[in-house]
């Protein structure tokens, strides 16, 4: 059987000037699930293979369940054995001479327990198969022993590398609704290094943007893909409004002057960033979800809010999302994008070329200091 | 008329061979594959010479280190009383430094194709590094291991011009199956060297066909 601990927060901050280099610092509670984003190369991986031991940052601390696992100051700095850590490679990394029951008893601390290769297999779904030998499997039954392996030493963290690169969008998507459902009866700290932002966003409380080794943001889904704090971790995270504007104050209001529109924006937004954005060129995005159509047939409530006219030049649909590009009129070169659900499109009968009216809304707008 | 005591000195040779080149090669192919020093590249060519020098160049070399004026001779002499040149002692110290190539090669090139994450995953398993080489790698680089003692025993077996320089001719002591039949050539006994011959080609046909079978058995063990 699985044995629960109680756990406690996983602390993590590093610093590395040396190749690959780091600056990371972020928290992770238990049950937590925290995935940390970034291009390929940006040093996820890294940060990864330093909470499980297999390499050491320059400086820094790892702590987790109030243990040091590294330490520079003090010269801690605990083996991958010594760490209770649940891994699971981007490869899987099952030993192929063992069989899936062996793999998995290989990492419980019991190694006689024979009893916990069948539970762990049942709880991922693959019970009966434990005589099979990894070349025996599909590649997500693979993903799925390699989890069974990581939880049978009861880690006291678990590390996902990439887990789901390596299985095709079918399996993959399986794949996320099981980790979904099993990770609520886990209570330890969840790391998910993914470069895939939907994945991180389906499957994470927690996001962290990393860049060249450098944590730039920690928030939820909804803060990092919505409100990123810089205009570099928008393009990071594929904002795909993101403009330029200037802050005009109009005592006691202010609002943002968008090329020849006077934007309504949200009072509360512009007094958290007052001293920063007085008179200052902005950046700002919209959520394309955010973007209010102006309905042919049934007005609805914000039309008065920012009313902007649009000629649509693409309209893409996949999976019963409608993303709608749109030329702002009059100037040519600015296109805003817009997502709806599909039967919004087809009932307001939206084709190419069409001029349509749409509102962004105040409270959508996020204003980024530059 | 086989020479039953050439095939049995043959036999010795490449058995005594094996099985001291199974530690010593495992332990410097381990070296070699997984720690990074100054001076490798030096190391893995000392190591692989003895396959590209002419066997009797090679022969010479050990000749005169195993000479009575030498340190391993005169220490050999002191410690035994006997001469290491030219007895099967010196015959086998020989073999190692010949066979040494074809028992390192095969185990570091499978050590080498072990994926490292293997091995990472066993420490995050909580494996010690020495289980995780009894448990992980020994298992994964078997294959390896198994072509380089099949190599080192049929290598051994045929060497000619090594054998003759360091053992001469010394029937009982280091007179090879190599030797007998070049002996029975030269004495115009073809029959003799014919059934000799055909015997060293069976155990060399029989020892490649198990290596190659064996591998593309277990082949697929040590890809990911």
């Amino acid at each position: 059987m699985v044995i629960y601990y109680d756990y406690d927060m996983l602390d993590v901050f590093l610093t590395d000037t040396r190749q690959p280099q780091l600056s990371v610092d972020f928290k992770c509670a238990p049950g937590e699930l925290l995935a940390l984003v970034g291009p390929s190369g940006a040093g996820k991986s890294t940060v990864l293979r330093c909470i499980a031991g297999l390499h050491a940052a320059s400086h820094g601390v790892i702590r987790s369940n109030h243990k040091d696992w590294f330490n520079s100051s003090n010269n801690v700095s605990l083996t991958p054995q010594q760490r209770r850590v649940g891994f699971v490679f981007q490869n899987y990394a099952l030993f192929p001479h063992l069989t899936v029951a062996e793999n998995i008893q290989l990492a419980s601390p019991d190694k006689t327990d024979v009893m916990m290769a069948d539970t762990l297999l049942s709880k991922v779904r693959l019970h009966g198969l434990g005589q099979r030998y990894p070349h025996q499997l599909s590649g997500g039954q693979q993903q799925r022993v390699a989890l069974a392996r990581a939880l049978a030493r009861s880690p006291e963290v678990l590390l996902l590398d990439e887990p789901f690169s390596a299985v095709d969008k079918v399996t993959r998507r399986k794949l996320y609704l099981e980790l979904n459902s099993l990770r609520r009866e886990l209570d330890m700290p969840i790391i998910l290094v993914t470069h895939d932002l939907d994945e991180a966003a389906m499957l994470a409380d927690t996001m962290v943007v990393i860049h060249h080794g450098h944590t730039l943001q920690q928030g939820t889904p909804d803060q990092i893909l919505h409100q990123p704090n810089t205009a570099n971790i928008a393009k990071l995270v594929d904002v795909r409004n993101l403009f330029q504007g200037n802050i005009t104050h109009e005592d006691p209001v202010y609002r943002l002057q968008w090329h020849h529109f006077s934007l309504e924006i949200d009072q509360d937004n512009v007094a958290r960033n007052k001293h920063n954005l007085d008179k200052q060129t902005v950046s700002w995005t919209i959520s394309p979800t955010k973007v209010l159509l102006h309905q042919r047939l049934r007005p609805s409530r914000g039309e008065q809010e920012n009313p902007i006219q649009c000629t649509i030049v693409e309209i893409l649909t996949l999976r019963g999302i409608t993303t709608v590009l749109m030329k702002v009129q009059d100037c040519d070169d600015l296109i805003i994008q817009m997502d709806l659900s599909e039967h919004v499109a087809i009932r307001n009968a939206l084709v190419t070329g069409d001029t349509i009216t749409v509102s962004l809304l105040a409270s959508a707008i996020h204003l980024i200091c530059n | 008329m086989m020479d039953w005591q050439a095939l049995a000195i043959s036999l010795k040779l490449a058995i005594f061979t094996c099985l001291t080149l199974l530690p010593i090669g495992l332990l410097i192919a381990y070296l070699l594959a997984r720690s990074q020093f100054v001076g490798r590249g030096l190391c893995e060519a000392l190591i692989t010479l003895p396959l590209v020098l002419p066997p009797t160049v090679l022969g010479y070399f050990l000749l005169v280190s195993m000479d009575q004026n030498s340190v391993l001779g005169s220490s050999f002499v002191l410690l035994t009383g006997h001469n290491l040149a030219f007895s099967f002692v010196g015959l086998w110290l020989a073999s190692l430094i010949y066979s040494l190539p074809f028992a390192v090669q095969p185990m570091l090139r499978s050590l080498e194709q072990i994926a490292p994450e293997l091995r990472e995953m066993a420490w995050c398993s909580g494996l010690s590094k020495w289980k995780t080489f009894l448990k992980i790698e020994l298992p994964l680089a078997w294959p390896g291991i198994i072509t380089a003692m099949v190599l080192t025993f049929s290598h051994t077996l045929g060497e000619f011009g090594v054998v003759l320089m360091i053992g001469g001719n010394i029937a009982g002591e280091t007179r090879t199956l190599s030797i007998a039949i070049y002996d029975s050539v030269l004495a115009f006994e073809h029959e003799q060297a014919q059934m000799m011959s055909l015997t060293l080609l069976a155990i060399a046909l029989v020892t490649i066909t198990v290596v190659y079978t064996f591998n593309r058995r277990h082949g697929h063990l040590l890809r990911l």
